[in-house]
């Protein structure tokens, strides 16, 4: 087996060890399916499916939900595995430093990937079968689930970055918590306070747009909500959708980019450093 | 390419200012194990975290079997490679068996070693137990499993046998020259001198990141020129002062013993006039300066100016 399978392949079998794969997908999964229940209720007479108004909650959900469970997942990868000491021997085997990165890397998105599907999936199929959904409904839920995922991974390949580049878990854990708010939370509030302050004078909306693109998490809310089908017009980013809305390739790759170069970075970082 | 080994050629590494290794220059020749000795601190994990390509040297050269640690190759080259780090840690919620089976895949070595290895350093019994459960030996024994996995070249062991009781102590000691005789290339450091006297080809003696002796301890002990120790025993007085007249050395410790500290090149004659007494001489015991003795010889020598 290749050196990236073989260190993936173990962090999933810590993952199910020490519960983090069935912690994961219980939260996703409950959460998920009390929003369904909850707050597809009212859906009734409009014209989107219970299925659609799921989407919109679950990615008001996710958003705050997955990059915090992914940040938790990778903050202390690096660093942790240097100060107990088991990266010292792991780096002795014939193994490429790179290859630990991109082995726990694919570990991880992996038990994410799992918990969303299952998580997610369990909500959908319980709100969606019978008349709750419909073709097009399904494929703006199989896109929330693809770009939960996505969004998942940029946040593990940043709390990676985060951790290759801290002395402690401690530092790492700190800075994790202060991506988390920054990228989820301040962003929007300060792109938001600095539109209503300035009245549309200076940052006009175009600005605006493309500030949202340098945020994961926005270019995450675009793609999900910002599309053209009921979801649009039920979240009320319809109007964005038509005159302003970037193409889904284009948020698509934004997610992608959030993933290289985080990951790219913290590879060169551990290389770069003595152990 | 040379044949060696690992060679060293005027080794140097520093973090900041501090000059851990200072220009070593050392070479293993296929086979051939070797002792590296000096107090914590001198030096010796740093050397092999360079052998390694853990770190990166300031300045001279490194070649592990034949490779540079840090390039494409010297990756390659740690296949062959069998390292057992100062007090090693493994992630404890591991068995020992899957912990080995992990590492067994990674060196590519087949999975039925791991089982052959665990009855090898006695942890079959606790092969299914978690890592966490094990004691400090244990752990140690089950790092030596992992330096033994696919039948390296080179064995890197640092402090291997402390943590280890006497017993396994032995059995170490044993497996280590089981595999020198199958042409393993060793290279072990300690700070427990008597322990590897004898054990090893050679000593290396580190001290403040400079190797300051490196040979058989034939030669070192020559090289020292350190008094050699004998001891003799009499019947009485009178005889203990017959004795004690042979050499300007000797020293009367009571009426039945008379102690001699004298040079390597005087032993033989001496030797031979104590025992021309004939029966006046009971016993007789020589000790060549210990290891301890020779360390610290080669210590202080480079202290002074």
């Amino acid at each position: 087996m290749n050196t990236v399978l073989i260190i993936a392949t173990k962090e999933i079998r810590d993952g199910m060890r020490n519960r983090w794969v069935l912690a994961a997908t219980l939260l996703l999964g409950v959460l998920a399916l009390a929003l369904a229940l909850v707050g597809s209720a009212p859906a009734g007479s409009v014209a989107a499916t219970r299925l659609d108004v799921t989407v919109i909650g679950l990615s008001s959900l996710s958003i705050f939900l997955v990059p915090l469970i992914a940040l938790l997942l990778s903050y202390e990868a690096i660093v942790g595995e240097i100060e107990r000491g088991t990266m010292f021997l792991l780096l002795a085997y014939p193994v490429a430093r790179w290859q630990v990165v991109l082995g726990k890397f694919i570990g991880h998105v992996a038990i994410l990937t799992f918990a969303t599907v299952v998580g997610f999936g369990v909500a959908g199929l319980t709100v969606g079968t019978g008349a709750g959904g419909d073709a097009e409904s399904w494929r703006a839920f199989g896109a929330l689930i693809g770009s939960s995922v996505l969004l998942g991974a940029v946040f593990v390949a940043l709390g990676y970055l985060i951790s290759a580049a801290v002395r402690d878990r401690g530092t790492a854990a700190g800075l994790a918590v202060a991506v988390w708010l920054v990228f989820v939370i301040l962003y929007d509030m300060a792109l938001l306070g600095v539109l209503v302050a300035d009245e549309g004078q200076l940052v006009g909306q175009q600005l605006f747009r493309y500030l949202m693109l340098f945020n994961p998490a926005d270019a995450y809310r675009m793609f999900n909500l910002s599309g053209d089908g009921n979801v649009a017009l039920m979240s009320g980013m319809a109007g964005l959708g038509q005159q302003a809305a970037f193409s889904a390739g284009l948020l698509l790759a934004v997610l992608a980019a959030w993933i290289a170069i985080p990951l790219a970075a913290a590879g060169t970082l551990l290389g770069r450093r003595e152990l | 390419m040379s044949r060696d080994i690992i060679a060293l050629d005027n080794l140097s590494k520093s973090y900041g200012v501090d000059e851990v290794v200072k220009g070593v220059s050392f070479t293993l020749s296929p086979g051939e194990s070797v002792a590296l000795l000096g107090h914590n601190g001198a030096g010796k994990t740093t050397l092999m975290k360079l052998m390694l390509g853990l770190i990166r040297p300031n300045g001279g050269t490194v070649s592990v079997l034949g490779a540079e640690p840090g390039s494409r190759a010297g990756r390659a080259a740690r296949r062959d490679i069998g390292f057992l780090p100062e007090s090693v840690a493994f992630q404890g919620s591991m068995t020992g068996s899957e912990l080995l089976r992990y590492y067994a895949r990674l060196k590519r070595a087949p999975l039925k070693q791991c089982a052959e290895l665990l009855e090898r350093v006695g942890l079959t019994a606790a092969a299914k137990k978690r890592i966490k459960t094990y004691s400090k030996g244990m752990r140690q024994r089950l790092g030596l499993a992992q330096a033994l996995l696919g039948d390296p070249k080179l064995l890197l062991l640092d402090e291997p046998t402390t943590g280890l009781d006497p017993a396994s102590r032995q059995s170490f000691y044993a497996t280590l020259h089981r595999l020198t005789e199958e042409g393993v290339s060793v290279l072990l450091s300690s700070h427990a001198l008597t322990e590897v006297e004898a054990q090893t080809d050679r000593v290396a003696i580190m001290n403040d990141g400079v190797l300051v002796a490196c040979g058989t301890l034939a030669e070192l002990r020559q090289a020292a020129e350190l008094p050699v120790h004998i001891e003799v025993q009499v019947g009485s007085g009178e005889d203990a002062a017959t004795v004690a007249a042979m050499d300007r050395s000797a020293l009367r410790i009571n009426n039945h013993a008379v102690d001699f500290n004298c040079r390597p090149s005087r032993k033989m004659a001496l030797v031979r006039q104590i025992a021309e007494l004939g029966g006046v001489v009971q016993d007789m015991e020589i000790h060549p300066p210990s290891l301890d003795a020779l360390y610290a010889h080669f210590r202080d020598q480079e202290k002074r100016p």
